[in-house]
């Protein structure tokens, strides 16, 4: 089964946590991907810019609204995701855990429904 | 011909002793439970109404078992749950964990997945309030009205958090399997925890009708999961623990019935002490560290002394209530021992 996990975790710059926090958790997240890219499980990771380049928009009113910031704004806010493929939910429990934002922020685990690959959907999980 | 009640009383027989079993196996194929008891609903009522005119098959369960597992194939292959799916593919189930009709053929017993369900239904994906409800409904059999009058629930509100919960198993992906020595310790509180659930909820309402209650269901499910596990102390100690529960029952008949001290030891049911005594004494001989459940099984033990003996022991029952107390300091622990404390001096 696909699961995506979604990182999240409060938000700090470069200049709050220092060079070497910075660089610890840059290495944690570097072992991570490997390890789980090791283990031909990762399908692909992305960690993304603070919230502060966010825009949001949204027609839900009839009109294009564009907003500075997050549609959901938290303490926590999404950093990062990873896509993995493994064959149940306690694998993707296993992997979530080792997930250094596991230590100081949540890790959702969502299973994927389908994708877009080579022009088509894929199969959708009607669950 | 088969007259009609014969064949009611086996298909009704085969689905009150098998239908766990039954439903494990269906399941775990595919993790969806719900397509599973569809499937499983579908033979059973084919049993009914064609046992009568052809006699009911040399093996009911591996019939029901064929009927259901083929139905299963017809609802997972049919439209619209593979909307975009290519027919070739669609007919690429999961692959079987099983082979069913080898073993059918080879008329060897049906295995018994139940403890891979039980795990399901106490996952820690799964909310806690749904656990006991779920293993009610998918082990045992009961249906969502009657699990509803025990937790007093509207009966629609709770089949629809049935129907909720046993989607997001097979959304989630929750797998069907005993979790490893490893993971045991963490997942089996739980397991535990959900039965001793159905044992509470109903304990106090049995009334005469001890032997076809909840909490008589409970005594049953606990027993099967110890048996199951087999080297689990604290799975044989909830097992001694609601069968030493249970011996009492005749005598907690009436209103208000009489607290355990006065109760008469006539009415208790001397075969489950000894079946209790049993349990425990499996419990122990495995030598881990006493558990909760051990506690509590040795407190009720020592309680249903009473009836061999004529007094109760209460310096034993002090050291295991600390004990207790120790390990899990539950409110219902805590009131036992302050009851124990202010007990009046004969």
């Amino acid at each position: 089964m696909r699961y995506t996990l979604l990182m999240y975790y409060p938000e700090m710059s470069a200049d709050e946590l220092g060079p070497e926090a910075l660089a610890e958790g840059m290495r944690a997240f570097d072992e991570y991907a490997k390890a789980l890219d090791a283990a031909g499980v990762l399908q692909s990771a992305e960690v993304l810019q603070p919230v502060a380049a966010t825009t949001t928009i949204s027609l839900a009113t009839g009109e294009l609204v564009v907003q500075d910031g997050p549609f959901a704004d938290s303490r926590e806010q999404l950093g990062g995701t990873f896509v993995i493929d493994v064959a149940d939910l306690d694998a993707a429990i296993g992997w979530a855990q080792q997930a250094p934002p596991a230590h100081y922020g949540h890790v959702e685990i969502r299973p994927g429904a389908t994708r877009f690959v080579d022009g088509a959907w894929t199969t959708y999980d009607h669950h | 011909m088969v007259d009609d009640s014969r064949a009611a009383h086996a298909a009704a027989r085969a689905a009150r002793e098998s239908y766990g079993r039954l439903l494990a196996l269906v399941a775990s194929s595919t993790r969806d439970l719900h397509l599973a008891e569809d499937a499983l609903a579908d033979a059973l009522e084919r049993a009914l109404s064609s046992w009568p005119e052809s006699g009911v098959p040399d093996n009911p369960e591996g019939w029901l078992l064929t009927v259901a597992r083929n139905r299963l194939r017809d609802l997972l292959g049919s439209a619209p749950r593979r909307t975009s799916m290519p027919m070739d593919e669609a007919e690429e189930l999961p692959a079987p964990v099983l082979d069913v009709d080898a073993l059918l053929e080879r008329a060897e017993g049906i295995p018994d997945k139940r403890l891979e369900l039980l795990f399901v239904c106490a996952h820690p994906a799964i909310d806690a309030s749904i656990r006991t409800p779920l293993m009610l409904q998918v082990v045992l059999g009961l249906d969502a009205a009657s699990i509803a009058r025990a937790f007093d629930v509207e009966p629609a509100a709770m089949a629809q958090r049935l129907v909720r919960a046993k989607k997001r198993i097979g959304l989630t992906g929750i797998p069907f399997a005993v979790p490893s020595r490893a993971d045991m310790p963490a997942r089996l509180p739980a397991v535990l925890e959900a039965i001793y659930g159905a044992y509470a909820i109903d304990w106090l309402q049995q009334g005469e009708r001890y032997r076809e209650s909840l909490a008589d269901e409970a005594r049953w499910l606990a027993v099967l999961t110890a048996a199951l596990l087999d080297d689990e102390p604290e799975a044989w100690g909830l097992a001694a623990l609601i069968t030493f529960a249970q011996s009492r029952a005749p005598a907690r008949v009436g209103d208000p019935w009489p607290p355990l001290d006065e109760q008469d030891v006539e009415l208790w049911d001397r075969e489950l002490i000894a079946e209790g005594e049993a349990l425990l004494h499996r419990a122990q001989r495995l030598g881990q560290p006493l558990g909760r459940f051990q506690l509590e099984a040795a407190i009720q033990s020592a309680h249903c002394d009473r009836a061999r003996s004529g007094v109760v022991d209460v310096e034993a029952l002090d050291t295991l209530y600390r004990g207790l107390l120790a390990v899990a300091p539950t409110r219902g622990a805590i009131e036992g021992f302050t009851a124990l404390r202010n007990r009046p001096v004969p």
